[in-house]
């Protein structure tokens, strides 16, 4: 994409009907990871590969972290015979941004094949990161073959369940939900009435003015359920958030960056660090999408995001690899 | 080699006993003179082909996953009638149907992936 106002998307929750026009739907950008922003109600979002264009204000907040996703340690089939190269481009990104990330989330197909080494190569290629806080939710790659584990045992740590929790950074709550266990033959992405309960009651007690970003893995929006791009009890969980005046949901599990406002919640996907899929239904399957290779790193990417206080949204970046 | 010849053998004298002191159905000694036939269900862009395959009892179906991506083979039954570890590309899983019936079957990574083998 030439035109620079197509990287980047910025969603004004203040300023009801100026940009919200009902469901507000962008395929953003094929080929950029995200660079998120919260700036007080605006989630903004950036292609990565237009980074250097932005001014700091524009990238600074009162908080901001990064997002990576679908690392598939261990994939080495001709759409990217280097997942390690790749993330670690994704990690010299992450340490190259001006205002330094407090923290990393990680949603997901952090491995290929759930295989110790897999996970154990991402942990070692993670830790040149500047920002040394990770939070992880699984991918369905993650809990192949042992329920998920090793998943747990690993980055499980203080998590309820299969793996959720919550926390606060800065006066946002953060809530990890997973959606990659127990699926069920024909379905989608799954929570689970246990985990629904759970968060019901994580939420109750906050302030409708605290800001929300739930992360997970399989998009808590319906993307393309053809492709199994979806989660078939998230309208439950996003009812629990109604109250709120700023809900982000970031996601991976597509290996492209998407993104779509629907009322007070701003749905975003994140680019692959390890290969790119085609948008839905533009081809036979979801399998991963092979580009010439001077232009895979144009198609993986990394999402930064960042908050203002004072306002209701975040801003969401996303920056290629390239 | 002679110990499957041995069990080729033994089966051949089982289906062949049940042809005379069974149900006696037709077609049970013809049969029992083949080998036990095996069946191919490919994996090829996130879906089973055939998605429903059709075979007599005693075949063996196997599956070989063709996808860059890794899935899986898992009855859909409760109890559960087969399950497959995790296929990388390239890999197989087999399972020999021994009772008719229907077996619905799914990949537990993509479940939007379904499929469904029919013994007779």
């Amino acid at each position: 994409m030439s035109d620079k106002t197509k990287d980047e998307l910025l969603h004004d929750h203040n300023n009801d009907g100026v940009n919200r026009r009902g469901f507000l739907k962008c395929m953003a950008w094929a080929g950029t990871g995200a660079f998120c922003v919260m700036q007080g109600g605006v989630l903004k979002s950036y292609s990565l590969s237009r980074l250097s264009e932005l001014n700091t204000t524009d990238a600074n907040g009162e908080l901001s972290f990064v997002q990576i996703s679908d690392s598939h340690m261990g994939f080495n089939k001709p759409a990217n015979p280097d997942v390690a190269g790749t993330l670690k481009a994704a990690v010299d990104k992450i340490n190259g941004l001006s205002a330094a990330p407090e923290f990393m989330l990680h949603t997901g197909d952090i491995s290929h094949l759930s295989k110790p080494e897999e996970f154990d190569t991402v942990d070692q290629i993670l830790k040149s990161a500047k920002p040394k806080d990770v939070f992880y939710v699984p991918g369905e790659h993650d809990v192949l073959n042992d329920d998920g584990k090793q998943f747990l045992e690993r980055y499980g740590k203080g998590s309820k369940g299969a793996g959720w929790y919550s926390f606060d950074k800065r006066g946002t709550h953060f809530i990890g939900l997973v959606n990659v266990m127990n699926l069920k033959a024909g379905g989608l992405g799954t929570l689970g009435h246990e985990q629904l309960e759970w968060m019901e009651d994580d939420v109750k007690h906050l302030k409708s003015s605290t800001p929300i970003v739930v992360f997970a893995h399989i998009p808590l929006w319906s993307v393309y359920p053809e492709w199994g791009w979806g989660t078939d009890d998230s309208a439950q969980a996003l009812a629990y958030l109604k109250k709120f005046g700023s809900v982000t949901v970031l996601n991976g599990h597509i290996h492209q960056t998407m993104q779509k406002v629907e009322g007070n919640v701003t749905f975003h996907t994140a680019a692959s660090t390890a290969f790119p899929q085609p948008q839905p239904g533009k081809a036979d399957s979801p399998g991963p999408m092979k580009v010439p290779a001077d232009q895979l790193r144009s198609v993986l990417g990394i999402t930064d995001v960042n908050y203002v206080q004072g306002q209701h949204a975040l801003a969401v970046v996303d920056s290629s690899l390239a | 080699m002679r110990r499957s010849v041995f069990i080729a053998g033994l089966a051949a004298a089982l289906v062949l006993g049940m042809g005379v002191f069974g149900t006696g159905r037709k077609g049970s000694v013809t049969r029992a003179q083949q080998k036990p036939s095996t069946m191919e269900v490919k994996i090829d862009n996130f879906s089973f082909g055939p998605v429903t395959l059709t075979v007599p009892v005693g075949t063996a179906v196997t599956w070989t996953n063709r996808d860059d991506i890794p899935h899986t083979i898992v009855s859909t039954d409760d109890p559960k009638a087969f399950k497959s570890k995790v296929l990388d590309t390239d890999e197989k899983f087999s399972f020999t149907f021994s009772k008719p019936g229907t077996y619905p079957y799914f990949c537990s990574i993509h479940p939007k992936m379904t499929g469904k083998v029919i013994v007779q």
